[in-house]
């Protein structure tokens, strides 16, 4: 596929532990188009966190990683750290769940914001930054006076949007959110999406949003990408895997999900498998309410069943 | 019988926790709980639903006397236990016990979880090692670790998120509570196992005739498992009744406002509620009069309007920099102080009458009722004045079968 903003193919990460390699990410195939949002969701523990680390090229030293992950075309695995932190900020940027974390408690948001813009431009005057660094607050809805801030003096829902406001100021390509609200309040909640809403729609910038609730993919996504114990299950218009998904375990997960027109309480057996040690054949097999004999030995291939719409399971046509 | 259903009667009546916060020669008291008071009975659960800060995790604290109340009663199983000492208490824990959010830090990594579940007992006394272990087993059998034998030499570490949260669970039964203080009790839990640890619970409320105090941050989970439902919003319950009823037709807007913004897993349905602005205020100084009425998408001219409300404004109509520059002899907005119904601002050597006449122009444009709650604008003192009407006063009432705090009714 051409055009593509962002590209992965047969992507694979895997961690070094002291009981073993763990496969946190392994062979995932995916395209992100420029102004598209993806939504990546899954349990604790399926990779997600670790593909959005890839693509940011923010992983532990010693990880392995393979296959391909190209950026308008271009190779980011094995790219230069010095080339891969310029791209940082200015093509590629992140928020995290946990603005509190990321934040530097010593540091005002002006000093924040002085690093992260002139760290990419030595030549931008303080002057200019500070006006950058206004303007970028007002653009949030945030009184340029908290410049003085330090970050234990702002609220949640004000530190996720200096966050989401530092890492536009450059003016980014790609924004990869990990979990951007689950530390907010709902009704914060609510108020942040619609700012990534507006954002994508007035930037054309593309998002990858990575988040364990299904609502929250299903408001702001255009495709979404279900990820099980490191590999991707399915893969398709947000649309399509809402109303008519594929995968057993996409299937369950929608069930379990529990939302305020939960009828029946369902759930899904069993636990997420080990990393360490994952199951042979399709890795929801275990778990799965439909598997076979060959689900338990062989791996199933991403099949695209609708126009957009892939899925690894054996039994895909099954469920059309 | 009689005995056992008064017995099952917990009311919390007029409690003020006042949790004091450190830091500052000045200490401020937070009022985490104010003035709140609700029933529950046994074979019921009550849902306490609110944001963080809303005092929830407080009141349940309280209601274990964790923690005492700063004024109040507590009553359980008929009995007032607001002033008990810790020794007198002792004898009641075993039928109110906690099950908390993080199963993985509510048990010692350095005990199996056998010796886990059977610790309570062992610490009540008058069991035998081997009374004990059979309670633990059979504890262990209803919350569905089974088979027991598997599980009871394991550590925690060797568990899953869900098959922890039941050993959490099984320590609480252990002792046969008749209360159950659940404070997000599957927040930590992945969704696949969400929902097995909520039917855990609502069995456990069948067989036993148990009554749980279930708090929440999540409407959805309230929804299912609740008979019944209080939102709280920074220490005060603003609405109160049965679940079904709250949410078929919510009647408090922050009620309608917390149930508008839960995303909905359905794709192309656009959330029809307006979403108040703005973040929950610090508790501790909350507003006057309703403490939602500055977030309030409905709120009213009486609601509690005073000074800090009409600074807040002056600083959001100044995000807008043209603005800001053509009112720049009413600002900085650094010049202005709140006090009470007063929001004030020296003149010094400027014309009185023209800041006056700037003030009344940026109320003419204000949309919504903060303009209209202002009694004054003046020159006082050589002080620039905005004054607020006194809000009325906010007094619960009964609407369609439950109890909401707005002066909307």
């Amino acid at each position: 596929m051409t055009g593509a903003l962002l590209e992965a193919r047969d992507l694979s990460v895997h961690y070094t532990t002291r009981r073993g390699p763990v496969k946190a990410v392994d062979g995932v195939t995916f395209d992100l188009r420029a102004g598209e949002t993806l939504g990546v969701v899954g349990e604790t523990g399926c990779g997600k966190s670790t593909l959005g680390k890839a693509i940011l090229g923010i992983l532990p030293r010693r990880t392995k990683v393979e296959g391909s992950l190209k950026f308008h075309g271009k190779q980011l695995l094995g790219m230069p750290e010095d080339e891969y932190r310029r791209m940082r900020g200015e093509e590629l940027s992140v928020i995290f769940q946990d603005p509190m974390t990321r934040l530097d408690p010593l540091m005002t948001v002006r000093d924040h914001f002085l690093e992260a813009i002139r760290s990419h431009d030595r030549s931008v005057s303080s002057d200019d930054a500070q006006e950058r660094a206004e303007k970028a607050l007002r653009s949030m809805g945030i009184p340029p006076s908290r410049l003085e801030y330090y970050p234990h003096e702002l609220s949640g829902g004000m530190r996720q949007r200096i966050m989401i406001a530092m890492a536009l100021v450059l003016r980014p390509q790609l924004l990869v959110a990990d979990e951007p609200t689950t530390a907010l309040d709902v009704i914060v909640e609510a108020q942040i999406l619609d700012i990534l809403r507006d954002l994508r729609n007035a930037a054309s910038m593309a998002l990858l949003l990575i988040t364990h609730n299904l609502g929250i993919v299903a408001e702001t996504a255009d495709r979404a990408a279900v990820m099980y114990a490191g590999r991707l299950a399915e893969l398709g218009p947000v649309a399509d895997i809402f109303r008519r998904p594929i995968h057993p375990y996409t299937q369950g997960l929608l069930a379990s999900t529990i939302h305020l027109g939960t009828k029946e309480l369902r759930s899904i057996d069993g636990t997420p498998p080990s990393l360490l040690d994952p199951p042979s054949g399709c890795r929801f097999h275990p778990r799965c309410p439909y598997a076979k004999e060959i689900c338990t030995t062989k791996e199933p291939p991403m099949v695209e069943y609708r126009p957009g719409q892939f899925a690894a399971c054996h039994f895909g046509r099954d469920f059309l | 019988m009689n005995v056992v259903q008064q017995a099952g009667r917990w009311i919390l009546h007029r409690m003020r926790k006042a949790e004091e916060d450190g830091g500052g020669p000045v200490r401020p008291v937070v009022h985490a709980v104010d003035k709140i008071s609700f029933e529950l009975e046994r074979g019921e659960i009550l849902g306490l639903v609110g944001e963080s800060g809303c005092g929830k995790t407080t009141t349940g604290r309280v209601v274990l006397r964790l923690i005492q109340p700063t004024s109040g009663h507590i009553l359980f199983e008929g009995r007032d236990i607001t002033d008990l000492k810790e020794a007198e208490l002792r004898g009641l824990r075993p039928r109110m016990q906690p099950i908390f959010q993080d199963p993985h830090a509510a048990l010692n990594p350095a005990m199996t979880i056998g010796q886990s579940i059977q610790d309570p007992i062992l610490i009540q006394g008058g069991v035998t090692g081997e009374e004990a272990k059979q309670a633990a087993t059979k504890a262990m059998m209803e919350v569905g670790l089974v088979p027991a034998q598997e599980f009871v030499d394991k550590y925690p570490a060797d568990l899953s998120g869900g098959q922890k949260q039941r050993a959490v669970i099984a320590r609480a039964m252990i002792l046969k509570p008749s209360l159950v203080v659940a404070d997000e009790p599957v927040a930590m839990l992945d969704m696949s196992i969400r929902a097995k640890i909520l039917e855990l619970i609502l069995d456990l409320k069948r067989r036993y005739d148990l009554a749980y105090l279930f708090i929440t941050h999540d409407l959805a989970t309230a929804k299912f498992v609740c008979d019944r439902i209080a939102i709280m919003y920074l220490g005060r319950i603003v609405e109160i009744g049965p679940a079904r009823a709250i949410f078929a037709d919510p009647k408090h807007p922050y009620t309608k406002a917390l149930i508008g913004a839960i995303p909905v897993p359905e794709p192309g349905r656009a959330r029809d509620v307006r979403l108040p602005h703005g973040e929950v205020p610090d508790a501790v100084n909350p507003p006057a009069g309703c403490r939602f009425h500055p977030r309030c998408p409905v709120a009213l001219v009486s609601c509690g309007w005073e000074g800090r409300d009409f600074v807040n404004h002056l600083e959001e109509r100044w995000l807008n920099s043209e603005r800001a520059r053509a009112e720049v002899s009413l600002g900085p907005i650094e010049a202005w102080r709140a006090e009470g119904l007063r929001a004030t601002r020296a003149v010094k050597d400027q014309d009185g009458k023209a800041l006056v006449a700037g003030i009344r122009k940026i109320l003419a444009e204000v949309h919504g009722p903060l303009a209209a709650a202002v009694d004054q604008v003046a020159v006082e003192e050589s002080r620039l004045v905005v004054r607020f009407r006194k809000p009325e006063a906010l007094v619960p009432k009964e609407v369609e079968g439950r109890t909401v705090e707005c002066l909307l009714y």
